[in-house]
């Protein structure tokens, strides 16, 4: 429980796959601007990174370590991802039209994004088992929820600042994003182990 | 020995992805309307809103269910409405002339001066909310440019003395401009409307004289000058109707404070980026 516990805080604060990993930056910079879909997109994101996790694991743990093909993690999850965001959307689709009204939109974009590709391959370098994968999953996209929504609040209310021409727009969400990943940096000083008592 | 492995493994689950991919595809097919597709390629795609429905798509859809008429965008013209309607299989709707919006303040920084410095948030509405806004006239334009923000087509940009000028060529008739405004200044007019009193004060010309040097004073010699009897007095404010008006430009002449203006197709050139 209690290295559950650390996958799951490291993950959304000392870990977070934006702020301190520096994955999944396009939705992050392309989806702010507005709090609503921020949080469509980090619905979506959730979803598909929780997923992702629990079945690539299968597929790495399952296929290519009996087979000694380790090496072809990488190309072989972004094949697993692809297909795996297209088969939700479609079931969505049928299933649930309100639910793909809120999420269908942000699904394609994330097929092929760095922050599932990356938390499905930190699984495997952290040799996981499949429920710390499933958490580490959800953790790692709880973090980038986290950050965008934070992020997009706080771009919505720049909408309504007096910003130096030149920078206007891009430049000063850059900037920002900067400054809250170095704000982020502060939680890296925590002991999460020693927290929930696993040494 | 490790390559065809390899190639195997990674072809096999391509391949029972890809078959998966296929079944559902049918298994979960979603029936739409192709003409939806076909009217959302029509449609100018801004997702502006101005027809009442979310987006584009939502009109399209609409459309198709017989909830919205074929000419229910009101920014792409009667051209688009006549391919929709043959999408749609039904008689084009009679065409409607084109409006453009058009500013009714000529106010600017050097003919209309400031009661306060205001110092707040960058919007129309925002400023007009304390206290009746800095603008010596309680009718002009603030200049915070509140519509060039709205308009989605980037048919308004603020001119170098504070008023917004519209690019007529690019205006859609779309209205986001014209409820962006909290003072109600900007206004759809006919295209070929040429000559429009700039003014919406209803203050009594004394006044106005003091406070802007382009408004209207109420004085009624356009009303006397115009032979059609098109203009008329409404609340110390001159107001063209448009339908008499044959764009004769009398009245233009004799307007003591040039508030009534002929329409200047050069006046676009002369626009500036500013926000």
């Amino acid at each position: 429980m209690g290295k559950l516990l650390v996958i799951f805080f490291g993950g959304v604060l000392l870990n977070n796959f934006i702020l301190s990993r520096f994955l999944g930056i396009c939705p992050f910079i392309g989806i702010s601007q507005r709090v609503e879909t921020a949080a469509g997109m980090s619905i979506a994101v959730i979803f598909v990174m929780g997923l992702a996790s629990v079945v690539t694991w299968f597929f790495h743990n399952m296929i290519l370590v009996p087979l000694g093909l380790e090496y072809l993690q990488t190309i072989g999850f972004i094949l697993i991802i692809a297909a795996l965001v297209q088969l939700v959307e479609m079931v969505i689709q049928k299933s649930s039209p309100p639910l793909y009204q809120a999420l269908g939109i942000y699904l394609p974009l994330i097929t092929t994004n760095c922050a599932v590709l990356g938390v499905t391959l930190l699984n495997v370098s952290e040799s996981y088992s499949l429920l710390e994968a499933a958490i580490n999953g959800v953790a790692g996209a709880s973090g980038f929820a986290l950050a965008i929504l934070l992020f997009a609040a706080i771009r919505e209310r720049m909408e309504l600042s007096e910003i130096p021409e030149s920078l206007k727009g891009f430049p000063i969400a850059l900037i920002t994003a900067g400054l809250m990943s170095m704000a982020f940096l502060g939680f890296a000083g925590f002991r999460l182990e020693a927290l929930f008592g696993v040494m | 020995m490790g390559v065809v492995q390899a190639v195997v493994v990674l072809g096999l689950t391509g391949a029972v992805f890809g078959i998966v991919l296929a079944v559902a595809a049918k298994k979960f097919q979603v029936e739409q309307d192709p003409r939806q597709d076909e009217i959302v390629q029509l449609l100018p795609g801004a997702n502006c809103g101005a027809c009442g429905f979310p987006g584009c798509s939502g009109l399209a859809a609409s459309i198709v269910a017989g909830d919205a008429p074929v000419n229910g965008c009101p920014v792409s013209g009667g051209k688009v409405a006549s391919k929709i309607a043959s999408v749609m299989g039904v008689e084009p709707a009679p065409q409607t002339e084109r409006k453009v919006a058009r500013v009714f303040c000529q106010g600017d920084s050097d003919k209309c001066g400031l009661r306060f410095v205001y110092d707040g948030l960058a919007q129309c509405r925002a400023q007009n909310s304390v206290a009746g806004g800095a603008k010596a006239c309680t009718y002009g334009c603030l200049g915070m440019g509140s519509c060039t923000d709205a308009c989605k087509f980037g048919a308004i940009q603020m001119g170098p003395n504070g008023l917004p000028i519209v690019d007529e060529a690019k205006c859609t008739s779309c209205g986001m401009c014209v409820d962006a405004c909290p003072r109600g200044i900007i206004q759809l007019v006919p295209a070929s409307q040429d000559v429009t009193v700039l003014c919406r004060s209803k203050i009594r010309g004394a006044e106005v004289r003091k406070t802007c040097k382009i408004g209207c004073i109420g004085c009624g010699i356009c009303v006397k000058a115009c032979p059609k009897g098109a203009i008329t007095l409404e609340d110390n404010l001159a107001v063209i109707n448009c339908a008499e008006c044959d764009s004769c430009g009398i009245c233009v002449e004799k307007c003591p404070t040039k508030c009534i203006t002929m329409r200047d197709d050069t006046v676009p050139d002369k626009a500036v980026h500013v926000s």
